[in-house]
């Protein structure tokens, strides 16, 4: 096969690409610059963004005998990632850019485009598997949890959705640990071998997330208020703060029962942050919207006999487990597909600081079912955050 | 079999050159040395600076080595405009064409944040040519506050000619001083600094079939200059640095042939340039030819030269499926780290953005051949029916977030 393999200037990429060259593809390699203004050195653990990291992507293709490219995706990028980024903030949600970069740009943008270029895939240094089963039909592909259930990714992959799952690939999927990562990029002659792992979003400076919002949505003052409607402080932005946050309250009075408190909603209309204890942060519903399921795993039921218009044309409940943040445990859960491209989602214990904005991914084991994002989270008896 | 169609990026090292600078590698001696082997060193130094003068039209006093074009380019902006703000503290105006080589574009910007110069761009027409008018319009206007004027006397993407005997008479009646980047000309066009009425020029090897990293400015006799890099005082202070003697013998070989060449030369590449023109818009009726157009107006235009843009495409999609049909040219425009920019060369000539996105530069040199040409023409159709679908799947859907 032609293969486009993404470097990121990271040990991953380099070592996923190094797998590709082995097994007999022809690969080319690309760098994506992401960012306009790019910093000259990487600074902490940012990935991918600076000079350097393009240099080190260099570096890597020439250890592997591959051609190199850097392709400029920095005004699509902008776009889609950086101003869903900053309008989720400001609609008093919390975006995953991750996620919208792996929708966006690595996975529509560059792999439309190597497609395009005559390219048979895509392949990254991403930690996840996919699987080949046949059927009666002929195959069908999932997409399943990494082997290393540490640096699993299929949380910010399942977003791709099921029919791209054939152009990609992804060889780090059945590695056992990183240390095997580092240890073949060594023994390869790759100079990333030793390179720390980035975590923080690419684009944000220092990684000061209230800093880079204030920065590009100006200074907004407004109260901090408690479930009562008392006011309990000020803040500097309502669209800075994210459902379950405790650190950066600036809240003057002590709360009654003298424990921490946490933001509970944040109302963007209002520019108010709600703050209450953490049992209030307690969920055990959600609802998502824009949902990618794979497989027909949760149909969308075409009968209209519902007496309930909201439940009208619901799916059957699906056991699975949920996943609501990227280094989260997963809940057992039940979940059914809705009208509408949305999914309710109904946990047997509790989820602590659901925000909407962010991801669910639904699983039946390592095997992803489907993802969507979150639009409403609850208790049954008490809605927490209201829909935008 | 691969093409080479990126000489002006680059171009193959003279044989003879590779001879002289490796009989020259063998030997020891620092020029600056005062014994034997110094004096040996130095004598081959002083030899070549005065064969490169000859070829050149200037005095052997008037070469400046340094350690490439760049570095000439810095030395004749950043040494002129100090110069003359100690004369006048009222001159901070650099006048550069809008399409200079970043070579000059930088050092002057990076004067404007640091040393307060101020820029100002002189326009060029949609060939690619600069508009005297515009250079007459801010001589009347301000030539008591001008620093200097630099126009290159070659473009490097589109390989306008520019009218530097114009503009230095022009800016002469004011007693302003004149530089041009000529890197891109020397064995293309006959270059004669004296008779240019330039006071200074900048000119590297490798562009001629000599070495990288070995360059020079000629400065006119006379001409203040303050000097960039400091320390032993070579090149009568205003260049120090330990003589190169090996690439300087090679530099002054390979100048030597490019400038003997030159009228042969530029007959054979500009027919086959000519020949590379007519065959592409055969093969791709769409394309935009950039720049002079070499069958009507040839003289405006560097013979090894051609320079398009094809719509709907990305010039780094061009770039990538030519690279791997083993056809190798440049899109033409400056990066960082790698990253394509639309050129402000287009830019300037009034080309959109867009349009800017998609160019190709092919340049000739003295290795190319009509094979070269066949090769590329043979791929550029299907190249770019595929680049243009690239281009396609690039744009943003409707109603993405």
């Amino acid at each position: 096969m032609r293969v486009l393999a993404a470097l990121s200037g990271g040990v991953d990429s380099a070592v996923a690409a190094a797998r590709a060259v082995d097994a007999g593809h022809e690969v080319v390699g690309v760098h994506l610059a992401l960012s306009r203004s790019r910093d000259q050195f990487r600074t902490g653990s940012r990935g991918c963004c600076s000079i350097e990291d393009a240099g080190d992507a260099r570096r890597a293709a020439d250890v592997l005998g591959i051609p190199f490219y850097v392709w400029d995706l920095s005004e699509r990028f902008e776009d889609t990632v950086v101003t869903d980024f900053l309008a989720e903030y400001e609609a008093g949600r919390t975006p995953n850019p991750c996620v919208r970069c792996n929708e966006h740009i690595k996975f529509e943008a560059l792999l439309d485009k190597a497609l395009a270029l005559g390219f048979d895939a895509v392949c990254t240094g991403h930690y996840a598997r996919v699987v080949t089963v046949p059927t009666a039909a002929g195959t069908v592909r999932e997409l399943h949890r990494s082997a290393n259930l540490a640096k699993d990714q299929s949380y910010v992959l399942a977003v791709m959705g099921e029919e791209r799952l054939g152009r990609v690939i992804f060889p780090l999927g059945d590695v056992v640990s990183k240390d095997e990562v580092r240890a073949e990029a060594a023994a390869r002659g790759l100079g990333v071998s030793a390179k720390p792992d980035s975590y923080d979003i690419c684009f944000v400076a220092d990684g000061d997330t209230p800093r880079f919002l204030r920065e590009r949505l100006g200074s907004r003052p407004g109260d901090v208020v408690d479930t009562d409607g008392r006011v309990v402080g000020r803040h500097d932005g309502a669209y800075a703060f994210t459902v379950g946050q405790r650190k950066g309250l600036s809240i003057g009075h002590p709360a009654p029962d003298g424990k921490p408190r946490y933001v509970l909603e944040v109302e963007p209309v209002g520019n108010r942050v709600v703050v209450g204890s953490a049992d209030e942060l307690d969920v055990d519903r959600v609802v998502a919207e824009g949902a990618v399921v794979f497989g027909g795993a949760m149909p969308v039921d075409g009968s209209t006999r519902a007496a309930d218009d909201a439940l009208r044309g619901a799916g059957a409940w699906v056991a699975c487990l949920a996943q609501v943040r990227a280094h989260g445990d997963a809940v057992e859960a039940t979940a059914r597909a809705m009208p509408g491209g949305r999914l309710e989602i109904v946990v047997d214990g509790r989820l602590r600081g659901v925000a909407p904005g962010q991801s669910v991914v639904l699983y039946d084991g390592t095997r992803v079912l489907g993802q969507a994002t979150i639009s409403r989270a609850e208790r049954r008896s008490a809605p927490v955050a209201a829909a935008r | 079999m691969t093409a080479y169609l990126d000489h002006a990026a680059t171009t193959p090292m003279r044989a003879a050159a590779v001879d002289a600078m490796t009989r020259e590698l063998t030997s020891t001696g620092n020029p600056s040395s005062l014994h034997a082997a110094g004096r040996a060193a130095r004598r081959r130094v002083e030899e070549s600076r005065e064969a490169l003068a000859l070829a050149l039209g200037a005095r052997p006093s008037e070469v400046v080595l340094t350690g490439g074009g760049t570095e000439a380019d810095n030395l004749a902006v950043k040494g002129l405009f100090w110069a003359r703000r100690v004369q006048d503290p009222d001159r901070r105006r650099i006048l550069v064409s809008a399409v200079e080589h970043h070579a000059i574009l930088d050092p002057a910007f990076w004067m404007a944040e640091h040393a307060g110069a101020e820029i100002v761009l002189l326009p060029v027409d949609s060939r690619g040519v600069l508009d005297l008018d515009a250079l007459d319009d801010e001589l009347t206007a301000h030539a008591d506050q001008v620093a200097l004027v630099s126009v290159m006397w070659a473009n490097n993407e589109v390989g306008s000619l520019q009218p530097v005997r114009e503009v230095t008479s022009r800016a002469h009646r004011y007693g302003i001083p004149v530089h041009s980047d000529a890197v891109q000309a020397i064995g293309q066009v006959p270059v004669d600094f004296a008779a240019s009425g330039l006071d200074a020029m900048t000119v590297a090897a490798h562009k001629v079939g000599g070495p990288l990293g070995v360059g020079a400015l000629l400065a006119r006799r006379g001409l203040d200059l303050t000097p960039v890099l400091h320390g032993g005082g070579q090149e009568r202070g205003i260049r120090s640095g330990t003589l190169d003697a090996p690439a300087t013998v090679a530099f002054a070989v390979a100048a030597r042939l490019a400038v003997a060449e030159q009228p042969t030369a530029a007959e054979r590449l500009g027919a086959l340039r000519d020949d590379l023109v007519r065959r592409v818009r055969a093969a791709v009726p769409e394309a935009v030819l950039r720049g002079p157009d070499p069958l009507v107006d040839g003289a405006a235009r560097l013979p090894a030269n051609a320079h398009f843009t094809f719509p709907g495409c990305e010039g780094d999609s061009l770039l990538y499926l030519l690279d791997s049909a083993g056809v190798q040219c440049s899109t033409g425009s400056a990066c960082q780290a790698g990253v394509p920019r639309p050129s402000h060369v287009l830019l300037a000539m009034g080309v959109d953005e867009d349009d800017a996105r998609g160019a190709l530069r092919f340049t000739l040199g003295h290795t190319s051949t009509v094979r070269d040409v066949d090769a590329l023409v043979e791929v550029l159709p299907g190249v770019v029916g595929r680049a243009r679908a690239a281009g396609l799947a690039g744009k943003a859907p409707a109603g993405a977030r």
